[in-house]
């Protein structure tokens, strides 16, 4: 019988062939060695963003393509209902946070891989956690999200002074949805292919009932829940929030719903149908979850490698009817506030932080409150913590001219809450500020020399 | 709610409790059970399979560590199939797990009628010929088959079986049949009732646009020798005048008809996909016909005389804006003519299954209101033995993939997959598994390629450098994230072929690790 510790050195034996042999159709930067196994092992980090359906498939895929040192961030706690797809997870782990629940049992499968679990939300993480990776994997159900991590990903883009991304400042994602038999996977390298936000419209928003079709000519089930759940439940318990995931508040909502239902003479209104339309439940299944993150797994393994061509950019994948895949190689906005260079302001020298801050809310692209404003790695303004809000208020009369050295132009970072469809959402900006009628290059030169 | 119900409430969702019935009494049988195998069944067994029986002779290697999620260090040396199916069972103790410690290719050649005790043979990782043989058992056997593979950065999943029917095929995006070009008398006396210059701005803003398209048709063909709108010139006037009803600019109901004008002029009948299914001999039915076929005859039957041309009406209307008394008596119209459609099929299920000598209420009520329900949708799905298919293949078809540029990759891996089958059989190993002699390697797959292609009839035609190198680079690895699509694709094809329900793939998936441009060839 062979040693079995001898022996173990084979486990890579399917890997090593794809990253140690030369070929032709592979990545600019593939150089194939037994080393470069090696170094994925050792020197490359990958977060995955969620535990749930995908998140539990990226760290299978992962730690199964070479990578060793994960991480994984997910706030919630595991279901009952996540049981037909999410696999890490058993009927006894009900109720335990996913990330932690989810990193042990791939750690106990997998020898050598290492996943640090986080439980917790992703917007509480600073953005030195999140500079930390190499790679960073989307594994989520929500636009919010992805926007967020998006928005994060690419605020460490620089750009050079001729508008090209700086290489070594691109954070790359691979980002995975789905939806039962369909879904996603694509390539995020931001600057050099779309980001999130440059393609946001491939997520339209959500359709509403109008209330006045709940209120007064209900047609359908799904009209006399939201009636329940939008209308009536304020009406009867006032203060008294409603809360999803309370069984006897769902047992309330579908009560009266079936009760309008039988007034009205509509059919249809079920506890299942209830739940689905109140929490907006996305039907899920193992199998297309499975396909969607071994496509992003793959993806990743190919950035850090470059042991193939990569997807360019965007992979639909629909199992309806039949078999469908398809690649689409989407482009860019060029003026996106998120990736591009950053949205242009040209102030006067005389305006003040404040006002500045002002213009910020006004601007149609940004439509930015309660802003933290950075500049060159220091706090010119912070909302939060206390201490630091007294540390910098005194700027707020300010010229901005004056805080930023009297530079003709300069990038300056904003983190703060944007309107979009009557939500505010928490974002990070990065803004080219322009003064106008400063010499920009004489002195440019004079700023680069100082 | 009990807690099976609650655990699959993300897929009842999209099968129902049907479909999960049909999954809960499936038995499946698994063919080698190394990454590709291991991931197929596991997204079943998470499903709520039945059961599962895993079949493979090996015994855990050090290299199964590296792609195998359903082993671990301390499986090495012993049976693959029982350690795959102890971990598989760990996910879902209502599954009933079996494996059996034999070789699938000994099996096959050994033990044919094995395979008849199940629902779905999945097949992963077999070389042409056992391929072919067990095509042929399960084919005899009428056992449904989904061969699977990975190899390197490419792969393949085909599935094999005779005939495969499914009533609910539930597509995305189908035109509802509301009937405008040609509205039954009881849709329009019921828009007879309802005076479209009503007062009252609420009650105008809340007829239906159902109704306002039969009344308007109706005052069209009055007018136009009871023709409706059918030039370019006659549709847009026909939107005009529904625009000028309008009495204010928010009146959803009446955007609403002008966005549904074009219903009024859809010609009559149905799809050709339809017709080719009640054109098919299979519908002209005997004895040992399915009772999907039965059905179909008395649709082809109700077609030809009370349907005056079309399938059964399904009964359901969509949401649109309207008073709810309107749109709740307009449901009921609809749900009436669909019943009345339904009975007159019943009749001639019943007459027909008589006539061909079986008991007259064989085929339930359910059954077939479902089938009426789904009658414009039905699907029929064959596939040719893949014997056939590698021997004569279409031929036009596979001259054009290996000149369009979008194939040139999938079709080179086609043919690759089956060279790298024949270098194993003259060599006892597959191009490129060995350190060392690849560049010989290279040149003995390309003439083996280069014979097969020629074999076919594709004489002159040659593969890429690059690709056959890249197949050679590969070295038969089976690499985890592509085991993992390949198996996610398998599983997903299982279901809709145990549930009935939805589309199942047609052609042969031939998988394209290398820049996702996958592809489907029908051959």
């Amino acid at each position: 019988m062979v040693d079995a510790e001898a022996d173990i050195s084979d486990r890579w034996r399917d890997l090593d062939k794809l990253l140690s042999r030369p070929g032709n159709l592979v990545g600019q930067t593939f150089d194939p060695s037994p080393d470069l196994k090696n170094d994925l092992r050792q020197y490359v980090k990958v977060l995955v963003v969620g535990a749930g359906g995908l998140g539990c498939e990226l760290l299978k895929d992962l730690a199964l393509s070479g990578f060793q040192n994960l991480e994984v961030i997910d706030m919630d706690r595991i279901e009952v209902t996540n049981l037909n797809r999410q696999f890490l997870f058993r009927l006894q782990d009900v109720g335990k946070p996913k990330a932690e629940v989810a990193a042990k049992r791939v750690m106990e499968r997998i020898s050598g891989v290492n996943i640090v679990p986080h439980f917790g939300r992703i917007q509480d993480k600073d953005l030195a956690f999140y500079n930390e990776f190499n790679i960073i994997a989307l594994g989520l159900d929500s636009i919010e999200a992805r926007s967020y991590i998006n928005d994060v990903a690419c605020s460490f883009l620089e750009y050079d002074s001729e508008d090209n991304p700086c290489e070594e400042t691109i954070k790359p994602m691979v980002d995975g949805g789905t939806e039962g038999f369909k879904g996603h996977a694509r390539v995020i390298l931001p600057g050099v292919t779309p980001c999130f936000e440059c393609t946001i419209w491939l997520f339209p928003p959500q359709t509403k009932f109008p209330l006045c079709t709940l209120a007064e000519t209900p047609r359908t089930a799904a009209h006399c829940i939201e009636y329940a759940h939008l209308i009536k439940w304020d009406e009867v318990h006032g203060g008294n929030a409603f809360d999803a995931d309370n069984p006897d508040h769902m047992q309330w909502i579908y009560t009266e719903a079936v009760k309008r239902a039988e007034l009205f003479g509509i059919p249809g209104v079920t506890y299942t149908l209830t739940q689905g339309v109140v929490k907006n439940i996305i039907p899920a299944i193992a199998s297309t979850n499975a396909i969607i993150s071994a496509a992003c797994a793959l993806e990743a393994l190919k950035i850090a490698t470059g042991c193939s061509k990569m997807l360019s950019n965007y992979l639909s994948y629909n199992g309806v009817e039949g078999l469908h895949t398809k690649v689409t190689e989407f482009v860019r906005d060029k003026d996106c506030p998120v990736c591009g260079p950053g949205v242009l302001i040209e102030l006067d020298t005389s305006i003040t932080l404040q006002k500045f801050m002002e213009l910020l809310g006004e601007h149609p692209k940004l439509l930015l409150s309660k802003s933290s404003i950075s500049y060159q790695g220091e706090n010119l303004y912070m909302q939060a913590p206390p201490v630091l809000e007294e540390m910098t208020r005194s700027n707020l009369t300010l010229p901005l001219f004056n805080l930023m050295g009297k530079v003709p132009k300069g990038v300056v970072n904003v983190s703060g809450m944007a309107r979009k469809d009557d939500k505010k959402i928490s974002c990070t900006r990065k803004l080219r500020v322009l003064f106008k009628g400063i010499d920009g290059v004489t002195d440019m030169d004079m700023a680069s020399g100082a | 709610m009990a807690e099976p119900k609650i655990k699959y409430d993300r897929q009842l969702r999209i099968w129902g409790e049907q479909g999960q019935a049909a999954l809960e009494k499936a038995s499946i049988c698994l063919l080698n059970c190394g990454p590709t195998g291991s991931e197929t069944l596991k997204n079943l067994v998470l499903g709520g399979i039945g059961s599962i029986t895993v079949i493979d002779g090996s015994r855990v290697e050090a290299s199964d560590l590296g792609n195998n999620f359903m082993v671990d260090d301390s499986s090495i040396g012993q049976s693959k199939a029982k350690c795959v199916c102890a971990f598989l069972q760990e996910l879902n103790d209502a599954v009933k797990a079996k494996f059996v410690e034999e070789s699938p290719d000994a099996l096959i050649e050994t033990n044919p009628s094995f395979f008849s005790q199940f629902t779905l043979v999945i097949a992963t990782q077999l070389v042409e010929t056992s391929m072919l043989k067990l095509d042929r058992i399960c084919r005899r056997a009428n056992i449904m088959l989904i061969f699977a593979r990975s190899y390197g950065l490419t792969g393949l999943v085909r599935l094999s079986l005779k005939e495969h029917n499914v009533i609910e095929s539930k597509p995305d995006h189908f035109l509802d049949d509301l009937r405008l070009n040609h509205p039954w008398p009881e849709l329009k006396r019921f828009a007879e009732t309802i005076d479209l210059n009503v007062t009252d701005p609420v009650v105008h803003k809340h007829i239906p646009y159902v109704v306002i398209l039969v009344k308007m048709a109706e005052e069209w063909a009055s007018k136009h020798d009871g023709c409706l709108p059918s030039t370019r010139e006659e549709k847009k006037e026909f939107k005009d005048l529904l625009k000028a009803r309008m009495i204010a600019f928010d009146e959803d109901n009446y955007k609403e008809a002008i966005e549904a004008a074009f219903k009024v002029s859809t010609p009559r009948g149905f799809s050709s996909n339809l017709r080719q299914i009640i054109d098919d001999s299979a519908a002209e039915v005997d004895s040992t016909s399915s009772d999907f076929w039965v059905m179909v005859a008395a649709l082809k039957e109700f077609i030809a005389n009370e349907g005056e041309g079309e399938p059964p009406l399904d009964g359901s209307i969509p949401d649109m804006t309207s008073l709810t008394e309107y749109y709740v008596n307009l449901q009921k119209i609809y749900q009436a003519k669909a019943e009345a459609d339904f009975l007159a099929i019943e009749q001639r299920v019943r007459k027909i299954l008589k006539r061909i000598g079986r008991e007259p209420d064989a085929i339930s009520k359910k059954i077939i209101k479902n089938f009426c329900k789904n009658a414009r949708k039905l699907t029929v799905c064959r596939y040719r033995l893949i014997e056939d298919e590698f021997n004569s293949p279409i031929l036009p078809e596979l001259q054009k993939y290996l000149t369009d540029e979008d194939y040139s990759i999938a079709v080179g891996f086609y043919i690759l997959l089956r060279a790298a089958d024949r270098f194993a059989t003259n060599y006892n190993r597959f191009p490129g598994m060995f350190d060392g002699e690849i560049d010989e390697e290279i040149s003995r797959l390309k003439t083996i390629a280069v014979g097969i292609l020629s074999d076919l009839g594709c004489n002159g035609s040659t593969l890429t450098e690059d690709l056959i190198n890249e197949m050679c680079r590969f070295g038969a690895a089976e690499l985890h994230a592509v085991a993992a699509f390949i198996g996610g694709i398998a599983s997903q094809e299982a279901i809709k072929l145990i549930t009935k329900q939805f589309v199942p793939m047609s052609g042969t998936f031939i998988f394209n690790g290398i820049d996702h441009k996958s592809q489907l060839l029908f051959l």
